[in-house]
């Protein structure tokens, strides 16, 4: 107990003491330059109030909710050839899966904006293969920008999870389903899919969660249509400089998060039992 | 158990992850390819090969400085968090008390909640205390990005190796302090290096908690944001980027191949 405190109690004063002040401020107001210390829920209502906020956080949701599916749906097959079909150095497949993922998030983001740009590699590249005459305006500043960036950038989060889970699939219960007369189809219905479900739902989570409130992304490649929530929360503490306001909008993401979270972990818990 | 097709090679399993690995790699390799490129506008048709933009990297000197704040900001968190993910490991895998679930996951929990959070909440208390920006400030956030990973990257080892080890010793007569230090130490030494190297990685290459606390020194992630404006410093970026690129795979390889066997299990976190 002694060994942990070291940890545990810097994680508690780090993480606690500002959250507690977080929501404390969330209850004050910006005044001029300073803030009126004495509390009231005026941020919260304006929040909902003024349609930009919901409409930013709902739109944080639905590009971090597509970011999820697409990352699980294209993950979940490199995870099963490294689970079921590397045989030798497994190993060496998740160092070089994982690896760009402990790199630089900003220069990995500035990366795709070099790809995605306006004369950047994909347009330029397409333009001297004569492929098409003029740059491909959709593909920076968009939300499709965003996806793709986060998709890519998150990878790993989803594969880690998912091996884990697949790996841990009993081989003889899918002998027993081909034994039983089983095809591919139906065993991976029936056996693998099921049992990676665990892995499915904690790799859904840690890619939508961080995703959600993401604000590097946005800013360099998402132009106006791409903006999220976490754009709004840094301005607030930047150029606005209306700390209570990203202190409220800060708390509501965190609420927000939680609530998206609880209804997939829930779902996801019916349609096991649905299954099983 | 092969032949009954669940494991037997699928060639277009296998043509996806090769695609899929390119697709992870190619995005980040642009970056050095345009790097050495002999124009200012990053676009193809590529036009020649220059080592210019690296040489005048050199001469600047904001980079070395924000080199040197980097470097200050990750030697010293890297030792930090091990120091710390050392005691919290042994007390992890050692001791069953209660609560120990619900800490261990309070340990991990800025490895999943959006850091923007954990950056403005940091920033509030350092103005509400008085505390002007610094790389103290920017170190305590790294800090608190890093202490998940030397954690979880610490947990395996202990996991790994007989307790009786430890009982011999203090049995044979050894305190607390020697068991630890001749014994336990050296047992857990590869994922302790590959703590120190991996959390020294993620402070160095850590964009947002910088972003958030720090005030007048910018850390290299930091300079690169602010030059980014400039269309015309591109190349000089991609030089740096590349760089920071090619130093961060070099540093995460050689952990992770330190640390190799306790690989699978210390990403899992949770």
């Amino acid at each position: 107990m002694v060994l942990l405190s070291p940890a545990f109690g810097f994680m508690l004063v780090a993480l606690l003491v500002p959250f507690g002040i977080l929501l404390l401020m969330s209850l004050w107001t910006a005044q001029g330059f300073g803030f009126d210390t004495s509390l009231t829920l005026d941020n919260y209502r304006q929040l909902l109030e003024r349609p930009i906020y919901g409409a930013l956080m709902e739109r944080s949701l639905s590009i971090s909710g597509s970011v999820t599916i697409a990352t699980v749906i294209l993950c979940y097959p490199m995870a099963y050839y490294v689970a079921f079909h590397v045989h030798r150095n497994k190993m060496i497949w998740l160092v070089f899966i994982t690896l760009p993922f402990w790199t630089s998030y900003l220069l990995r983001v500035f990366a795709w904006k070099v790809v995605l740009g306006y004369e950047g590699v994909i347009n330029s590249g397409l333009m001297s293969l004569g492929l098409i005459e003029a740059p491909l305006e959709f593909l920076l500043y968009s939300q499709s920008a965003v996806v793709i960036t986060l998709a890519h950038a998150w990878a790993a989060f989803a594969i880690l999870p998912l091996y884990v889970s697949l790996e841990k699939i009993d081989k003889s219960l899918l002998e027993a389903a081909t034994d039983l007369g089983d095809g591919p189809v139906a065993r991976f219905m029936r056996i693998t899919l099921p049992l990676s479900l665990p892995g499915v739902i904690s790799a859904s989570l840690l890619i939508f969660i961080p995703t959600t409130g993401d604000y590097i992304t946005p800013a360099l490649l998402g132009g106006p249509d791409g903006a999220m929530i976490g754009n709004l929360i840094q301005k607030q503490f930047g150029p606005i400089n209306n700390w209570p306001m990203g202190a409220t909008l800060a708390i509501v993401l965190m609420l927000c998060i939680a609530v998206v979270s609880g209804i997939f972990i829930l779902l996801t818990m019916l349609v096991r039992r649905r299954i099983s | 158990m092969s032949g009954r097709g669940f494991n037997k090679p699928s060639r277009s399993l296998r043509l996806y992850s090769l695609i899929f690995l390119f697709v992870l790699y190619v995005p980040v390799l642009f970056l050095p390819l345009f790097s050495f490129n002999d124009s200012i506008y990053v676009k193809f048709p590529l036009t020649g090969f220059t080592f210019e933009w690296y040489g005048e990297l050199f001469e600047r000197e904001p980079v070395w400085n924000a080199l040197m704040n980097s470097l200050k900001v990750g030697i010293s968190v890297s030792v930090l968090s091990t120091v710390m993910g050392i005691f919290a490991a042994k007390a992890i895998t050692r001791y069953r008390f209660p609560g120990r679930g619900p800490a261990v996951g309070f340990i991990m929990l800025p490895l999943v909640v959006p850091l923007i959070i954990f950056g403005v909440a940091l920033l509030v208390l350092f103005s509400r205390m008085g505390v002007s920006l610094s790389l103290y400030t920017v170190a305590m956030g790294h800090l608190i990005v890093c202490l998940p990973f030397s954690v979880a990257t610490l947990i395996p080892r202990f996991e790994g190796f007989d307790k009786s080890v430890e009982e011999a010793s203090s049995d044979l007569g050894e305190n607390a302090f020697w068991t630890f230090w001749r014994v336990t130490l050296p047992m857990v030494f590869p994922g302790v290096v590959a703590s120190l190297i991996l959390t020294f990685t993620v402070s160095f290459d850590e964009f947002i908690m910088a972003f958030f606390l720090s005030g007048s020194e910018p850390t290299l992630p930091m300079y690169i944001w602010g030059q980014l404006r400039f269309p015309k410093e591109f190349p000089s970026i991609l030089a740096l980027s590349s760089i920071i690129i090619a130093v961060s795979f070099l540093l995460i390889f050689i952990s992770q191949w330190i640390n190799r066997g306790a690989h699978v299990t210390s990403v899992k976190g949770d």
